[in-house]
């Protein structure tokens, strides 16, 4: 065991690089993620039927193929389109797709907009009819009914679920190292594992971090669930 | 270009050999771990909870990566210390299925543990009343009864298991994935060979799906449901 050589400064720096592209990877992918995962779930619920069945094949495909696949598409197989190598060298938006985070980022954003698109939309379709009923005897429109009453309640509902989808989503992100220009948590230890030939340490190293982002990440969601869900407790009396 | 396509579907069959291996694997340590969270000894109980808060807090690739490399040079450690001067080559085959069932066995835990406390301790007694053994009444009465509970969670994790087995070409192993990478950069086509591989999956996981749902219905025959 030769932990002295990952405590070396320029060792931990170079995780502390990658600890920087995983968490940026990691919020950046939640945010797009979300918005595209609450636009999904409105059209999975909806009362258009084409609506439906493009949101649920997308949930569908998104849901049944490996990740790794997705951010290879992007990343590998965009490439092979020459419309596209005409353009990415100057013309925006197309510039991005040379860029290895923001395949990353694309890929990990449309995989976790699937999964949680189903979480958000079974809350949705669980929401008690007499509240919704309620709303409408209040003479709310549909677009009010939803804004007020159904998904102010629902995003609630979804935030056990979410946690786990959160923590999925931070061990994706180590999938970045299979792109050669990334440097995450795993590639920085992958680096160090070829410098010095010590892969139980760097990997091992690499581990506590990701348990100690996952085990903040759990505690701020229970945290979240005590000051959102209060409603939803048992009654201690 | 046909030849790179065939040799992808090859590389389905080992895809399909690594995720049933890894299931047997996973079966069994999620069966050992259900039993030990419920055997009530605390060391057992400790054991099992350590192994399932730890394997679901890393991530697959980092813990496939760890016993891949980390276990070879270990191992290689410990023949040195015996004395032997053979080196030995962790096979990718072994490593993915065991780190694949290693991972996928904590998340069977769980679900087994939840199905065995959803039958009635009665069952059980009654075997017991009748002078079965414990290993009797676990395969006679608990498992015909648990597989009912525990399908939709084990569902779930073969689905996810299936989707893991692509960390594999991470490690070397020609899993289609792997495959279809190499004709990528062969032959420049990468869309089409990553798009057809990801139908491959996209068959494996809605095949899985289907064949679960039957298996549920047959194991939920005789049940009654309420209407709400």
């Amino acid at each position: 065991m030769r932990w002295d050589i990952i405590f070396q400064p320029g060792n931990l720096a170079l995780y502390g690089d990658g600890l920087i592209t995983t968490l940026s990877l990691l919020g950046a992918s939640l945010v797009v993620g979300a918005v595209l995962a609450l636009l999904c779930a409105l059209a999975l619920t909806s009362s258009i039927a084409p609506l439906r069945w493009v949101a649920g094949a997308y949930t569908f495909v998104i849901r049944g193929t490996p990740l790794l696949i997705q951010l290879y598409l992007i990343y590998y197989g965009l490439g092979q389109f020459e419309w596209l190598q005409a353009r990415w060298n100057e013309v925006w938006p197309w510039i991005y797709f040379k860029d290895a985070f923001f395949c990353a980022l694309l890929a990990f954003s449309l995989n976790t907009a699937g999964y949680t698109a189903e979480m958000l939309a079974g809350a949705i379709r669980e929401t008690s009819a007499g509240e919704i009923e309620a709303a409408q005897a209040m003479g709310m429109t549909r677009g009010q009914a939803m804004r007020r009453i159904v998904l102010p309640s629902a995003l609630r509902r979804t935030l056990p679920a979410y946690s786990n989808e959160v923590v999925m989503m931070l061990h994706a992100t180590s999938l970045a190292s299979a792109v050669p220009a990334m440097l995450d948590v795993t590639s920085a230890a992958s680096r160090i594992y070829s410098t010095f030939y010590l892969p139980f340490e760097a990997y091992l190293f690499a581990a506590c971090i990701y348990l100690l982002i996952t085990f903040s990440l759990v505690g701020l969601f229970r945290l979240a669930e005590r000051r959102f869900l209060a409603h939803l407790a048992p009654r201690t009396h | 270009m046909s030849g790179y396509y065939a040799s992808i579907l090859q590389g389905a069959l080992l895809t399909v050999g690594v995720s049933l291996a890894a299931l047997a694997v996973s079966i069994v340590l999620g069966l050992l771990g259900a039993a030990a969270k419920l055997s009530g000894r605390p060391p057992l109980v400790a054991l099992a909870t350590v192994y399932t808060t730890l394997i679901r807090g890393i991530p697959e690739l980092v813990l496939m990566l760890l016993i891949f490399y980390g276990g070879t040079i270990g191992l290689n450690h410990l023949l040195t210390l015996m004395g032997s001067k053979a080196s030995v080559d962790i096979n990718p085959f072994v490593a993915g299925v065991l780190t694949i069932g290693f991972i996928y066995g904590a998340y069977m835990t769980e679900t087994f543990r939840g199905a065995i406390l959803s039958i009635p301790k009665g069952q059980a007694e009654a075997a017991w009343a009748f002078g079965m053994g414990s290993l009797r009444t676990f395969l006679r009465i608990t498992l015909p009864q648990m597989v009912r509970y525990a399908l939709p969670g084990f569902t779930n994790n073969w689905l996810v298991l299936i989707k893991a087995t692509a960390l594999v070409s991470l490690i070397g192993l020609q899993d289609m994935t792997y495959l279809a990478l190499q004709a990528g950069a062969a032959t420049r086509e990468p869309f089409n060979f990553h798009l057809f591989t990801a139908a491959l999956f996209l068959l494996y996981t809605s095949l899985s799906l289907w064949a679960l749902r039957a298996l549920n219905r047959r194991y939920s025959l005789g049940v009654k449901r309420g209407q709400v």
